[in-house]
């Protein structure tokens, strides 16, 4: 080792290399270093015995606390599950149309409620509960199923036109694809259709042998399911065809799609991820909204 | 003690033996927990294998980088498993390699997706996400309705993961093509094969809403169908441990 000299500026020794002239200080690590770097070694060592941590090769060292992430959480669960056991057996032991009357409880579906909803319905109903095309809006008062409590909660049951063994079964067929109306045909029903809901321009003095037909052709073909009024069969999942309100579009180009092609929505069963007192909370909620939208 | 440090770097060959020794603990902690792996992951009777379509699925997945921004696992914290279900046992990815665990959540994860919604809902949404949710900031991916599966290499996928301990049979890995073609085509001949040798409780059904062919959009509604569902082991435990919610 070269010999060590003291910078007179510094203070600090040198490492005693030079390199054309200039010299390298042999500076100390900074105390704060030292502080931090001691206080990290003692923190982990004291984790290590608290907490599981080294691997043994037959298992790992456990830790005095005993801390075991699946026990915890399943702790926390059982802990929220009994805090919501009181509210959760009062709610199912009102009469489900009463709940609406009663402020405490309604405050409970409503805040539950969104929860719920946005976890698991807003992705295809919309997070207003509006719906899209082909996705159902749940506050325009148009129900497919029928709109009171129990009928919802079995439709978020069994679900519609899917797997569950009881789902509800609805199918509008493929008039056109399967050849039971010709093209004119159902350009007829269209404009019947659509003058039946009031839309503005479609029934005029001039289209009534029109109408005509195509009311003929409605009661054939249409009135089993939708009704001879037109009002829809909720035993049948068949919508409303006079309230204006559309699910894949009234427009003349979206209806001849569903003459020709037919629809089948699908909505899953939620048996298997929601109680029964959830989906309550949901059937409650989307009914208050529906009550509340302007 | 301090000095022990400024005498040790100044020996090369001892330096270099320290260094080693530090950077192995590292490893060994790592590597260690594999020697228990077998009493790691659960023992599961009913734990199935994915079908070439729903494999097909999970590769376009991988291609695509949809783990970058989901993940699928949800950890053992009590708000993960209120929002999506009981939390992820080892079994549940005992079959996939790689894992496609992640870590990052831009989007949900869809460890428990499958059957969560509609077929018609995943086309839409994966054609372009903003159609069904407004707020959404994921891609669109309109092209897998557009593309052919590629199913030719089906049998070779298949009989790599055989090699990894997937216990697929070789009468799995010869018809792997011709599954992956029947499960999403119900009407056509091959389809018969499909449940005979993945079991009854497949989905085979025309996922994309074209029976007409068999496209990409099929394969990963297929796979996003299946997540979550490959057993029921998380669900049992969860509903035997916690009594009180289940009503």
């Amino acid at each position: 080792m070269s010999v060590k000299e003291r910078d007179p500026v510094s203070g600090y020794k040198t490492t005693g290399h030079e390199w054309n002239g200039i010299k390298e200080l042999n500076t100390p690590v900074p105390k704060p270093i030292w502080f931090f770097l001691i206080a990290a070694v003692i923190f982990s060592v004291v984790l290590w015995i608290l907490m599981p941590a080294w691997p043994t090769g037959t298992g790992y060292t456990k830790g005095i606390l005993g801390v075991d992430q699946h026990d915890s959480v399943q702790k926390q669960l059982v802990k929220a599950a009994t805090a919501r056991a009181d509210w959760r057996a009062q709610l199912m032991a009102v009469e489900p149309d009463l709940v609406k009357d009663d402020e405490a409880l309604m405050q409970i579906v409503r805040e539950t409620g969104h929860m719920l909803f946005g976890d698991n319905c807003s992705v295809c109903h919309g997070t207003n509960a509006r719906g899209s095309m082909g996705f159902p809006n749940l506050v325009d008062g148009s129900w497919l199923w029928g709109g009171d409590v129990k009928t919802i909660e079995e439709t978020l049951r069994v679900g519609v036109n899917d797997a569950h063994e009881e789902t509800r079964f609805g199918q509008m067929p493929a008039f056109g694809r399967d050849q039971m109306l010709g093209r004119d045909d159902i350009i007829t029903i269209i404009t019947y259709v659509r003058s039946l809901s009031g839309q503005p321009d479609v029934a005029t003095a001039e289209n009534q042998d029109v109408l005509a037909r195509g009311a003929d052709l409605f009661l054939d073909n249409c009135s089993a399911c939708h009704g001879e009024d037109a009002k829809g069969l909720t035993m049948m999942g068949a919508p409303d065809l006079t309230d204006g309100n559309w699910l894949y579009g009234g427009d003349r180009q979206a209806l001849f799609e569903t003459l020709w092609n037919g629809r089948q929505g699908h909505m899953p069963s939620w048996e298997g991820r929601l109680d029964a007192v959830d989906r309550r909370i949901l059937a409650l909620y989307v009914l208050d909204l529906q009550g509340r939208a302007p | 003690m301090f000095g022990f440090h400024y005498k040790l770097e100044r020996k090369a060959i001892g330096f270099v033996i320290a260094i080693i020794i530090a950077a192995s603990i590292g490893g060994i902690v790592e590597i260690a927990p594999l020697f228990t792996i077998e009493g790691t992951v659960e023992d599961v009777p009913d734990m199935r294998v994915y079908t070439p379509l729903e494999l097909a699925g999970r590769n376009i997945y991988v291609r695509e980088g949809c783990y970058a921004c989901h993940s699928q696992m949800i950890r053992s914290l009590s708000d993960e498993v209120e929002r999506y279900g009981p939390y992820s046992l080892a079994v549940e990815s005992k079959y996939d390699h790689p894992m496609l665990w992640g870590s990052k959540r831009t989007g949900p994860d869809l460890a428990r997706l499958g059957d969560k919604y509609s077929d018609e809902w995943h086309v839409r949404h994966l054609n372009n996400p903003r159609d069904v949710v407004p707020e959404s900031v994921m891609p669109r991916y309109g092209w897998l309705l557009r593309t052919p599966l590629k199913v030719e290499d089906m049998s070779g996928h298949l009989a790599v993961l055989a090699k990894l301990g997937v216990p697929y049979s070789q009468e799995m890995i010869d018809n792997a093509p011709s599954d992956a073609i029947g499960q999403a085509q119900p009407d056509r001949d091959e389809a018969g094969g499909v449940a005979e040798r993945y079991g009854d409780a497949t989905n085979i059904r025309v996922f994309d809403g074209n029976p007409s062919r068999v496209t990409e959009m099929d394969a990963v509604v297929a796979y996003l169908q299946i997540l979550g569902k490959l057993t029921d082991a998380a669900h049992r435990q969860q509903d035997a441990e916690i009594p009180g919610d289940a009503s």
